[in-house]
């Protein structure tokens, strides 16, 4: 049974889905997309538990040998996504049930979670699968199940958001299926470590230049790296809250490591940032999404839509390690992976939690809503000062070994601008405190009571480990630099 | 109870206190009661590790590993020993005078301001025991992140604005300059640890420990160095017992505390003195001492004028730190304690002024002394404490301070504190000599104004024509007042304490 483990941890989503669309009644269905989630959370774990004490896994679907066969590969990268993902989903579902009870019609509702277990499927089989053409096949099934989630939102934007998406989306993925294409033309293989091995038996050729511009343009869309952003915005405003809080912790993520795996694995360092000029590209996007998308967030009336713009602020910082290529920058990114996905889940539960109970999340009506439900915006702030990066919370981890990387690299500049760029997310977070707590309720506010515990529950979960693991770093520690020592290939 | 178990209880007592405060919302009286007991109990505790400190002791414990090989650490040494002991007695002292003045000033959200108050002394005290710059840093941060809701405590126009301008100045600086000198200074050393004679010694040459000192000094933004003092008259919206805390017990004292730490166990005063890096920090603090007195004498709002005052008194102690010479660590330690008794009379005689009389402005006080004596006399005592004449604490911290700039060759300092004593004086005697010689313009009026209200026990004393500050604030002012007299007998126990510190054998 436990080596089955990797292939159960994309199956039981992908079954979970036909499963939640037949047993129709919407409690029912929630309860398979809760085993769904779980299920994955668990096995995650497992995973990680035996890649940490063994090594890597490799696992051939359906006993195909590789090359020819699929392989299900496993190193510490994405075993640690695989947790992100899980882990995620584990605490969104129970939250989607009173969250959706609001912002969806209750008669449809065992097709939310149809499409919900999809994307978590492919944003799973993405991660865990060791075979190009594979990826593609999941990064479509998660990206199509995240054009139907977004589309269900109950404000009519939220279907041109989708649209916007699907087809900014659509270039994406036809971009990176050429890469893989003109790879398969030059090699003859999709599986990456094979590939990785006959890349560099081979000359380069104006062929795998083609490919690999390709692939990054194709992923750096997927990702939102800036200025290819412009999709998430609205897919993040209009979306219902459980599905931004899921997106903004995982697709992005899980899109990140795509690039980590393409830049790293299947070219080696050499190619990504030495024959190409990578890294200083990569640099110049990720330092203008710090400032330009942080800017931006600023001026943002609408909270979603202000988190929307702190993502993509926050992709700058992973992508700005990347950039630096060293183990330090490199961890920095993948810790940040994981502790940006707690924050800004929690931050987007904070913020569904706040429509649960006044349909809108407007900074005009946020006037003392610390008082209003102050277990909520309490969240809420919590998740802000871990944006700002304040020391105890996560982001403080993530600042720490991105300025480290930054000046390992000589970088003065760029170490500068880390911290700099942190002081955008100050403004935009304390615009909101300044609201909550020091404006008076409004005389003709209703009285509210917080948030259900089945909604408060969940945000906090995000929140409290945001601080946990801004204190106990050792696994997310360990695991970041080890993973960028793999990826790296030194040791 | 062993040294590092005290300095975990000095940490968590406050914050075992403000759960308390928390949970008792609903009685006021409860709530002050705890907010005083956990306040004795901390001065106790903190007290209790001085004999230990003074025979060399390093007592302290490691809480957790944030970084690897970066744990966050305590230990206690007597510059911390100093300042915790400055902070947690006058904790005692504001919370008494908190009750008279909160009550009788009518103020809204009373139990957010003691819990806040109880947090902020509780990073306080994680700064003074420290063992490592990565620990200071986060109890840094969450001091600032505390107070803002008690800056912003009226929760009206001008609280908000301040506020912005307090978290704008102190975040910003130490994320952008602070936070880069730390991670700076562990990419050079591998170390963050407090040590005596200093870490950075050869690790980097002469231009960078120059920026580095640059990063640091204005990444210290609590310690108010000019064009980074904004922050500090702003925050002169908050009421009394805030500024109290902010000018006396906490904020600006581990401003300068670190700025010392910094100084005397980053980059150590030998290596500071010997790379000649430092000169820039001399001018721009004699700068700031100067400036800020001219500009405290422009000012007619009696808290803004101390507020100015106070920058100037902080950049003592950075020049004090920038001479890097024994004698100059040994007044700048000194100038921690003597300026927060001196300053936080003077703060606390501002709030009874305004409790009693309603009286913010200095020009509107003529004749107020002799409606409130106790007040004002107490006003002259924090007054010539801060002067600097004996016999008043103020007076050895300057001493020592000349001294120093003396040994270091540095004539123009010496003047420049002379100077700025009589700028002291130019300031702060006229509220004093109004108060008690200018004829009223109408003294009718003001016995009208100060006698309109009905007094209790709780928001003011009147006998005749006196009509004082409630007791609590009466008292409070008393010890304050007191504790700059006994300063000019006990601050050979001060040199003592510090003298290890500054290389000095005892």
């Amino acid at each position: 049974m436990t080596e089955h483990l990797p292939a159960l941890q994309v199956v039981i989503p992908l079954l979970c889905a036909p499963i939640c669309m037949l047993v129709r009644y919407r409690d029912w269905s929630w309860v398979v997309a809760l085993f769904g989630s779980w299920a994955s959370l668990a096995i995650a774990w497992v995973l990680l538990q035996q890649v940490i004490a063994t090594g890597t896994i490799s696992y051939h679907m359906g006993n195909w040998a590789p090359p020819l066969g699929i392989e299900y590969r496993i190193d510490l990268v994405n075993a640690f996504v695989l947790l992100i993902v899980s882990a995620i989903a584990a605490v969104v579902t129970p939250y989607a049930r009173e969250s959706l009870r609001t912002e969806f019609g209750s008669n449809r509702i065992y097709m939310f979670y149809t499409a919900y277990m999809l994307c978590l499927c492919g944003l799973l089989g993405v991660t865990i699968t060791g075979d190009a053409f594979n990826l593609f096949v999941f990064l479509e099934i998660s990206s199509l199940s995240s054009y139907v989630l977004i589309a269900m939102g109950n404000d009519r934007r939220a279907l041109t958001a989708a649209y916007q998406y699907l087809v900014l989306g659509t270039i994406g993925a036809t971009f990176i299926v050429i890469g893989i294409g003109l790879l398969y033309a030059e090699t003859g293989t999709l599986n990456m470590v094979d590939l990785a091995k006959r890349l560099a038996d081979q000359p380069l050729s104006r062929t795998i230049g083609a490919a690999f511009g390709f692939l990054v343009v194709g992923i750096s869309l997927k990702l939102a790296l800036f200025p290819l952003h412009l999709w998430l915005p609205n897919a993040y405003t209009y979306a219902p809250s459980v599905v931004s809080a899921f997106l903004a912790a995982t697709a992005t993520k899980v899109a990140v490591y795509v690039l980590l795996r393409f830049l790293f694995t299947v070219f080696d360092v050499e190619l990504s940032f030495g024959f190409m000029p990578l890294d200083t590209i990569l640099f110049v996007l990720a330092v203008i999404a710090m400032f330009a998308a942080s800017a931006v967030a600023i001026f943002q009336t609408n909270l979603k839509r202000m988190l929307a713009y702190s993502s993509v602020a926050q992709i700058g910082y992973m992508i700005l390690g990347i950039s630096f290529a060293n183990v330090n920058g490199l961890a920095a990114g993948v810790l940040h992976l994981f502790n940006h996905a707690l924050i800004k889940g929690g931050m987007f539960l904070a913020l569904g939690c706040i429509f649960y109970r006044l349909a809108t999340v407007n900074i005009n009506d946020m006037a003392g809503m610390g008082r209003r439900m102050p277990w909520t915006m309490a969240a809420f702030v919590v998740g802000g000062l871990g944006l700002i990066g304040v020391p105890l919370t996560v982001g403080f981890i993530s600042k720490w070994y991105l300025v480290l990387g930054a000046l390992e690299r000589d970088w003065w500049l760029a170490a500068a601008l880390v911290l700099i760029s942190s002081l955008l997310a100050v403004v935009y977070v304390w615009r909101v405190v300044e609201v909550a707590y020091l404006k008076p309720i409004p005389e003709n506010a209703t009285k509210i009571e917080d948030a259900p515990p089945a909604m408060l529950i969940p945000t906090w979960l995000l929140i409290g480990a945001s601080i946990y693991y801004g204190i106990n770093t050792e696994l997310t520690v360990g695991v970041a630099k080890q993973a960028a020592q793999q990826l790296l290939g030194v040791s | 109870m062993s040294g590092g178990t005290a300095v975990a209880f000095a940490i968590g007592l406050p914050l075992f206190g403000t759960i308390l405060i928390l949970l008792n919302d609903r009685y006021p009286n409860i709530r002050e009661g705890i907010t005083i007991t956990t306040s004795i109990c901390l001065a106790l505790v903190v007290f209790g590790l001085v004999p230990e400190v003074t025979s060399g002791g390093r007592p302290g414990f490691v809480l957790a590993e944030i970084v690897p090989g970066l744990p966050i650490a305590f230990k206690v040494e007597p510059l911390g020993m100093l300042f915790a002991m400055v902070a947690s007695g006058l904790w005692v002292v504001t919370s008494i005078y908190a009750i008279g003045y909160m009550r009788s000033h009518h103020e809204v959200q009373q139990t957010r301001f003691y819990a806040c108050f109880a947090i902020a002394i509780s990073s306080a005290m994680g700064i003074c025991f420290a063992g490592n710059m990565l620990t200071l840093f986060i109890f840094y941060e969450v001091l600032t992140i505390s107070t803002y809701p008690l800056v912003t405590h009226s929760e009206s126009k001008d609280a908000v604005k301040a506020g912005r301008t307090y978290l704008g100045i102190l975040i910003g600086t130490s994320i952008a300059f602070l936070l880069l000198a730390i991670i700076w200074t562990w990419f050079l050393t591998g170390t963050l640890d407090f040590t005596p004679g200093g870490i950075l010694k050869g690790k980097a040459d002469g231009p960078i420990l120059g920026i580095l000192l640059f990063l640091y000094m204005y990444g210290i933004g609590k310690a108010a160095l000019m064009p980074m003092h904004r922050w500090l008259p702003a925050a002169m919206v908050a009421p009394t017992p805030v500024s109290a805390l902010l000018h006396a017990v906490a904020v600006v004292k581990a401003g300068v505390f670190t700025v010392l730490k910094v100084i005397v166990y980053i980059f150590g005063i030998d290596t500071l003195a010997g790379i000649g890096q430092d000169d820039w920090l001399m001018y721009i603090a004699a700068f700031t001492v100067i400036a800020a007195s001219c500009v405290a004498l422009t000012k007619d709002n009696l808290k803004a004028r101390l507020a100015y005052s106070t920058v100037s008194q902080l950049s003592y102690i950075i020049l004090g730190a920038a001479l890097a010479n024994s004698l100059g660590i040994i007044g700048g330690g000194m100038h921690i304690a003597m300026h927060a008794f001196g300053k936080i009379t003077l703060f606390f005689c501002a709030g009874a002024i305004l409790v009693a009389s309603h009286k913010t402005e200095i020009s509107e006080m003529d004749g107020l002394g002799r409606v409130m004596p106790f007040t004002f006399i107490f006003f002259l005592i924090g007054s010539l404490s801060v002067i600097g004449l004996p016999p008043l604490g103020g007076s050895w911290s300057k001493w020592y301070l000349m001294l120093s700039a003396a040994e270091a060759g540095q004539i123009i300092f010496m003047f420049v504190f002379m100077l700025s004593s009589l700028l002291n004086i130019a300031y702060l005697m006229p509220l004093v000599a109004r108060g008690f010689f200018a004829e009223a313009k109408d003294n009718a009026k003001i016995l009208k104004e100060t006698h309109s209200e009905k007094v209790n026990f709780w928001n003011g004393i009147r006998i005749g024509n006196i009509r004082e500050a409630p007791p609590f604030c009466i008292f409070a002012m008393a010890i304050t007042s007191t504790g700059c007299i006994l300063l000019f007998f006990y601050a050979d126990k001060i040199y003592r304490l510090l003298a290890p510190v500054a290389g000095i054998q005892g």
